[in-house]
């Protein structure tokens, strides 16, 4: 077709501008009206040549394009006549014609624009203060829950504990009491208390690592050589203990805490007549051997001690001036909680040796001590004070002497040492200045059960067997040791070891082994299992010059002995594999343990002894 | 008190160069070092101790830290922890 197609949608049409048209169909009614109106409008205003002209020409176009030849014709004659012409043409058709050009420009467009004062823009802010912000973190770890929990829990208790009935407010408001007494002293001291647990704690972790390998032979070194010795062994020294203001004491006495092994109790004093300084009391424990834990001291040396087996807090101690005192562990001072006097019946010699008793039918702490006046006394704790009961008064058989004024004067012997049965309660030893032995009951105060021909000197230690009961020792100043069994008046064994012997003591894991110490400075091991006749094992253990050896102690638990010398000095120990021999499984044997086979081992050895004795 | 005087012993022990007690919040309130190492070490060896600490207990919560050893070439410090304060000593050690 050639021709242009309007198509009324298109999808993709986009209109960019649409103008709505207004213009009017002139035949139209509306266009009619507009047209009359319009031309009303021309009469009242006559001028418009313009229009006119233009309308002129307008015509004159028109119609010279009807008559184009014959205006053309005419045209060629003159303008002027044209022009006439036109202008008489012109004034027939105006009206109409006016009316027209009305219609086509019916809108005057006319831009008026104003603008308003625009008011200066300002700006204005204002803050308010920022709330106060803190960044607060924390883990939520394991512990802190159950810290948390632990917490509630004794908020809990406690609320409970208030809620109870007010019938037991008394007791309760004690026990607060005590309670807040010892709290607001914890919180008190608490920087302190934590300090010193610590500084305690690091002295030891200072001295494990300063004396790291003696704390290794300690636990772990076991001599390899014993085994081609020959059943001798050694004692393998370890720590030393000492401290400066006992340098010129004598070690008196050794005992070790019934409760922690590894602690025990050093007795500083005089053995010297002549020179009697003060005493000391140390406690030390084998974790520190730099510095004891506990010291005391006190005015007069201090001969002996012992630590009560179900309080092992409490220490009783015997004095060069026969006191005796009882010192707690667990307090702060370091002067005795108890001490007798001479008003409550203290001895008028050194008291050589004290031993705790078993509480008596008040539930009263009790201890027995033994003096060179010849009393043993019995002193009991009641009320707060020291109570004395005199037991038993040696009195030496046969030297009642005439006294002035016809009064008979006994003359007591000089008790130095005692020992108490560990199964008959009543049962115990005494051994005294001149060299006797005397087995005495408590029951009986006067009289002895039975007497002992022991020594040519004075007995220095009595002790009986931990295992077998009938079977004790003794050692004196005359060299030798003695091993008897107390229903036999002469001794088992007799051992001769060259120098005054200062201590003997039984091994607390074996019924045939002991230990005896020589002023001379050896140290010797027997083993009656083993060697009836020879120790095991003689070792200097201390210089020979100048120094004497005055106690010995075995550990209970550790394979330890400890000696006191007279220079002040604590050596520890250690005893090799081939002293502590245990009795060797027969093939098919069970190993039996216990105090039943001590007993036996020692019982078939006295047998062998006794033996011959009997049919001699 | 008695707590000087342990502290005393220990410093004068052989082989032991230096203690330091530190508080709670880590700041030291006794010390045997010039200024700058103590702050140094008692920076870094809080945080270790609350960090084993933490350690110990997470595994176990009724479980606590009783002391820490740390061994090097040259030295050996030692630290005890406690609620309120930790100590520290720092001993130098001869093989």
């Amino acid at each position: 077709e050639r021709a242009y197609k309007p198509v009324s949608y298109v999808d993709q049409m986009a209109i960019h501008f649409t103008l709505n048209g207004n213009m009017i169909l002139k035949d139209s009614d509306e266009g009619r009206r507009q047209s009359i109106r319009l031309s009303t409008a021309a009469e009242k205003t006559p001028v418009e040549t313009s229009a006119v002209t233009s309308e002129e020409e307008e015509i004159k176009d028109e119609e010279s394009t009807g008559d184009t030849e014959a205006a053309g014709a005419e045209e060629a004659e003159g303008p002027g006549a044209v022009e006439a012409a036109e202008a008489a043409e012109a004034e027939e058709p105006p009206p109409p014609r006016v009316k027209e050009q009305k219609l086509a420009n019916q809108f005057n467009f006319i831009e008026r624009a104003s603008r308003t004062l625009n008011n200066p823009m300002r700006e204005r802010a204002s803050q308010s203060e920022p709330t106060p912000r803190k960044t607060f973190s924390a883990t939520a770890n394991q512990w802190k829950i159950y810290d948390a929990y632990v917490e509630e829990l004794q908020k809990m208790e406690r609320s409970k504990e208030k809620e109870k009935p007010k019938a037991q407010i008394a007791k309760r408001e004690e026990e607060k009491k005590k309670g807040r007494k010892l709290t607001t002293l914890e919180l008190q001291s608490d920087d302190i208390n934590k300090i010193s647990k610590a500084a305690k704690i690091m002295e030891r972790m200072v001295n494990q690592n300063t004396f790291d390998d003696i704390a290794q032979d300690f636990k772990y070194f076991e001599d390899a050589s014993d085994e081609y010795r020959d059943q001798q062994g050694t004692l393998l020294p370890l720590w030393k203990f000492q401290y400066e203001k006992t340098k010129r004491l004598a070690v008196t006495a050794i005992s070790w805490n019934p409760k922690y092994k590894d602690l025990f109790a050093v007795g500083y004093g005089s053995y010297d007549f002549m020179k009697q300084g003060q005493g000391m009391l140390l406690l030390y424990t084998m974790k520190n051997p730099s510095f004891p834990e506990y010291v005391f001291s006190s005015e007069t040396g201090i001969m002996c001690l012992d630590f009560h087996n179900d309080h092992p807090y409490l220490v009783a101690v015997g004095f060069y001036d026969g006191n005796v005192a009882i010192y707690n562990l667990k307090k702060a001072t370091s002067q005795p909680s108890y001490k007798s006097s001479a008003k409550s019946g203290k001895h008028t010699e050194p008291v050589w040796q004290v031993k705790w008793q078993k509480d008596d039918m008040d539930n009263n702490l009790n201890f027995f001590s033994v003096s060179s006046d010849g009393r043993i006394v019995s002193w009991t704790l009641v009320k707060n004070e020291l109570v004395h009961t005199d037991v038993i008064k040696l009195s030496v058989e046969g030297t009642t002497m005439q006294g002035p004024e016809g009064l008979q004067l006994q003359t007591f012997g000089c008790g130095t040492s005692f020992d108490f049965h560990k199964k008959i309660d009543y049962l115990f030893l005494v051994g005294t200045e001149e060299g006797k032995i005397y087995k005495c009951s408590k029951c009986y105060s006067s009289q002895f059960l039975d007497v002992f021909e022991a020594h040519h000197m004075a007995v220095d230690s009595v002790s009986w067997n931990p295992y077998h009961l009938k079977v004790f020792i003794s050692c004196s100043s005359d060299w030798t040791v003695k091993i008897w069994d107390h229903t036999i008046k002469t001794p088992m064994f007799i051992y001769d070891l060259n120098s005054a012997v200062g201590d003997v003591a039984w091994s607390p894991y074996s019924s045939t082994v002991f230990a005896a110490v020589t002023t001379d400075g050896k140290a010797h091991v027997f083993d009656l299992n083993i060697n009836k006749y020879e120790a095991l094992c003689t070792q200097l253990v201390v210089s020979k010059k100048k120094n004497k050896i005055t106690h010995i102690q075995f550990n209970p638990v550790y394979p330890i002995v400890i000696i006191g010398d007279e220079r002040g000095h604590v050596t520890s120990l250690k005893l090799s594999p081939n002293l502590r021999r245990m009795p060797k499984a027969k093939k098919g044997q069970e190993v039996k343990k216990g105090p039943e086979v001590e007993i036996a081992k020692l019982d078939k050895l006295l047998s062998l002894v006794r033996e011959p004795e009997s049919q001699a | 008190a008695e707590v000087e005087e342990i502290l005393k012993r220990i410093q004068a022990h052989r082989g032991v160069i230096a203690t330091m007690v530190i508080n709670a919040e880590g700041i030291p309130v006794r010390t045997t070092l010039d200024n700058s190492t103590t702050v140094q070490y008692t920076g870094l060896l809080h945080q270790l101790t609350m960090k084993a600490r933490s350690t110990v207990r997470d595994i176990d919560p009724q479980n606590d830290l009783t002391f820490l050893r740390i061994r090097s070439k040259k030295h050996e410090i030692m630290i005890i922890p406690g609620n309120t304060s930790i100590k520290i000593t720092i001993e130098l050690y001869v093989l």
